[in-house]
């Protein structure tokens, strides 16, 4: 289901940090992709009406919470693969019951990509083109998983016990 | 112990061909050393001073004697001859060819070993009791619990790039043999006054070049749900852990600015929302762990009696043989510490024999130390002459447990490349110097642990003694430290004064001990407790005086 957007459709969207940088989003959803604009996360007060936002590392990414319904796509950007913090921010908007488009924006790298599913990322605007072959081949790597994360594998205790 | 499934087993094995394909690339130029470097990282694999090291996990340091076989083999066949066990209980080998790593994991996948997270900003191998299963004293048997956080750990796709290195510990007894409020997370199983089983929990713990002793931040968990109370503590920290300055992305950084209440608050606050999703394994799970490491089949018909006629076999029964919880066996400490040798280091013969009287004398299973020692946790008592004379023969039956010449050291200088100063051989100095069996006895029990630079390794700052060696405008230079503890009784060493060269530092810590001799009340009051009553002045005066 990667539905690899060519970068001539992106640098249509009038999101101004992905566009120069990003060279393809890889995408695992069916819907339309959102279109429009996508603020920064200082400017997206409760009264504004943005549908899209840019969660940086240290944004608090629980903030959104209460404005979740009218959210189609939160991006998480990743200035640095190193920094972990988005991983988390991605678990607590789904755990908070976000089901819209969760993007990883970044340092996006293909040894990473496995994880970042797991915890409900389901699109992803590496700065640095990926592989969809190695994309596709690092997810299939490992048949089972030891935890519960945002996706829907059972841990092998559930396959131990189910 | 734990035996892997075939979940387990598919999970390893994928990871082993994951990194083949990995090398292959690197190899191949196809990636450069800095792509690569994250990735070799994930394995365990290090590049040192003079080849690639590799440190492979041993989970809670519970291995079997197949496995210490192959830890033998591994080392004569990829290494030149030598494996050497950490303060992790861990083992690492420092002469290792990257084109030949794929096939090491390999050979170690097939006995159900693995290098997984033994290195990177992830949750690290779980360290517990060496006794654990065997111990008099413990409530319960902590290792189900271990493995269960080994598995919750492992690949943990929100916590593997967090601020830093995180390291948890377990144990089920007062007497604290696995320094848990050193860790980063030290869980303590224990009863609450209902009479159910649960962790008192330590978070914040650490050395390095900023030590501190962990706070409690809970007094009691259930064992139902300690994994997803994990799940937030590592949440808050992944979130709010410094990631600025790599010297204070330390979980124990945060919970020291922030102060141990908020941070309690806070994780308290994140288990509140992660509590209703299930994320704890069910009891089940735990009762099938749990049956594997099932208590061996004792025989209760042992002799409960130790004939200690041979005086040399008595001495070190005095010093390395411990109370088992069952009548008629012990727990015997093989010593890796022979005078003049390396700490923690093991040959391939030794791991091989080791591993045959393992299988011969205490139902196949050995435990790693973090005091760098080996374990056999469940020898009758009838059979540990037996076991000595075959470890006197290979140069380890040292009667030194806990002794002066029973020192914790890091690689150092000899081989890490974050070091500033060489610590084997100021080990090997100090041993040398206080080789006499009967000298170590009146000194009794003494630890001794050096690190080779300030990221504290060697664990100097709960040293009884702890020497730090630091780099003077070129020159090496150690620093002496006194009072520290890693035990139930916790404490930080302090310095005592300006450094010293090689030959000075094994000087000073003479004198420190002569002075020690000469103040302590009786022959049974510790260097540790001397000490404590009488501070650090007479041992200045001693030294510097």
């Amino acid at each position: 289901m990667v539905d690899v957007q060519d970068s001539v459709k992106l640098a249509q969207n009038p999101h101004p940090r992905a566009t120069p940088a990003t060279a393809a989003v890889l995408r695992w959803r069916d819907d339309v992709a959102f279109d429009g604009p996508v603020v920064a996360f200082a400017d997206f007060g409760g009264d504004s009406n943005a549908a899209a936002v840019r969660v940086d590392p240290a944004d608090d990414a629980r903030a959104l919470v209460p404005h979740l319904a009218r959210l189609r796509l939160i991006e998480v950007s990743f200035p640095k693969y190193r920094d972990g913090r988005g991983y988390s921010a991605a678990r607590i908007l789904r755990e908070a019951g976000y089901t819209g488009e969760l993007r990883a924006a970044g340092d996006v790298l293909v040894d990473q990509i496995n994880f970042m599913r797991r915890v409900g990322f389901d699109s992803f605007a590496p700065a640095k083109p990926l592989n969809p072959d190695d994309v596709a081949a690092a997810l299939a790597r490992f048949p089972h998983v030891y935890q519960k994360a945002a996706d829907a594998a059972a841990p092998v205790w559930a396959l131990r016990h189910g | 112990m734990y035996r892997y499934d075939q979940y387990d087993q598919a999970l390893v094995d994928a990871r082993v061909d994951e990194f083949r394909d990995q090398v292959k690339r690197r190899l191949a130029h196809e990636i450069t050393e800095d792509q690569f470097k994250p990735l070799r990282l994930m394995n365990g694999l290090y590049l040192q001073l003079h080849a690639y090291m590799l440190r492979v996990a041993i989970p809670y340091g519970t291995l079997s004697g197949t496995q210490m076989r192959i830890l033998g083999g591994i080392a004569r066949k990829y290494d030149r001859g030598y494996g050497h066990f950490t303060t992790r209980q861990n083992i690492q080998y420092n002469w290792i060819k990257l084109e030949q790593a794929p096939d090491l994991l390999a050979e170690l996948a097939a006995v159900e070993m693995h290098a997984i997270q033994t290195s990177g900003n992830c949750i690290r191998n779980i360290s517990s009791d060496q006794f654990a299963g065997s111990a008099a004293d413990e409530v319960a048997d902590p290792r189900p619990y271990a493995e269960l956080l080994r598995q919750w750990s492992s690949f943990h796709p929100e916590f593997s790039f967090l601020p830093r290195k995180f390291k948890i510990a377990v144990t089920a007894s007062d007497h604290d043999r696995a320094a848990v409020k050193l860790h980063d997370i030290g869980l303590q199983l224990h009863r609450n006054a209902a009479g159910e089983l649960g962790f008192r929990v330590f978070v914040g713990g650490g050395m390095g070049r900023t030590p501190f002793i962990a706070p409690v931040i809970r007094e009691f968990i259930p064992v139902s749900q300690y994994l997803s109370y994990c799940e937030a503590i590592l949440r808050v920290y992944n979130r709010y852990g410094r990631r600025d300055n790599i010297y204070k992305a330390r979980i124990k950084i945060l919970v020291h600015e922030i102060g141990a209440e908020e941070f309690t608050r806070q994780v308290e606050a994140e288990w509140a929302l992660l509590e209703p999703l299930a994320l704890d394994a069910p009891t089940a799970e735990y009762e099938r762990i749990k049956a594997q490491f099932a208590p061996p089949a004792y025989d209760a018909a042992a002799p409960d009696s130790i004939d200690r006629s041979d005086p040399d076999f008595a001495v070190w029964v005095d010093h390395n043989v411990a109370a088992h919880k069952v009548p008629g066996y012990a727990i015997a400490t093989i010593s890796l510490k022979p005078v003049g040798g390396i700490p923690g280091d093991a040959s391939a013969e030794q791991m091989e024999l080791i591993a045959d009287l393992a299988a011969k004398y205490s139902f196949d299973e050995i435990r790693v130390t973090h005091s760098q020692n080996l374990v056999l946790a469940d020898v009758r008592k009838d059979q540990l002459h037996a076991l000595w004379s075959a470890l006197a023969a290979a140069d380890l039956a040292t009667p030194n447990l806990d002794l002066v010449t029973d020192i914790i050291a890091c690689p150092g200088l000899d081989y890490c490349a974050l070091a500033n100063a060489r610590s084997i051989p100021v080990a090997q100095s100090i041993a040398v110097r206080f080789a006499n069996l009967d000298r170590q006895h009146d000194i009794g029990e003494l630890k001794i642990k050096i690190s080779g630079c300030i990221n504290a390794c060697g664990h100097h700052h709960a040293g009884h003694i702890g020497i730090l060696g630091v780099d003077r405008k070129g020159e090496e230079s150690y620093q002496l430290s006194l009072g520290g503890s890693g035990a139930e009784d916790t404490s930080l060493a302090k310095i005592l004064g300006p450094g010293f060269s090689e030959e000075g530092v094994v000087d000073a810590v003479e004198k420190v001990i002569e002075a020690y001799r000469a103040l302590r009340l009786n022959p049974q009051e510790r260097f540790l407790d001397a000490y404590r009553r009488v501070g650090a002045e007479p041992f200045k005066e001693a030294v510097y005086g």
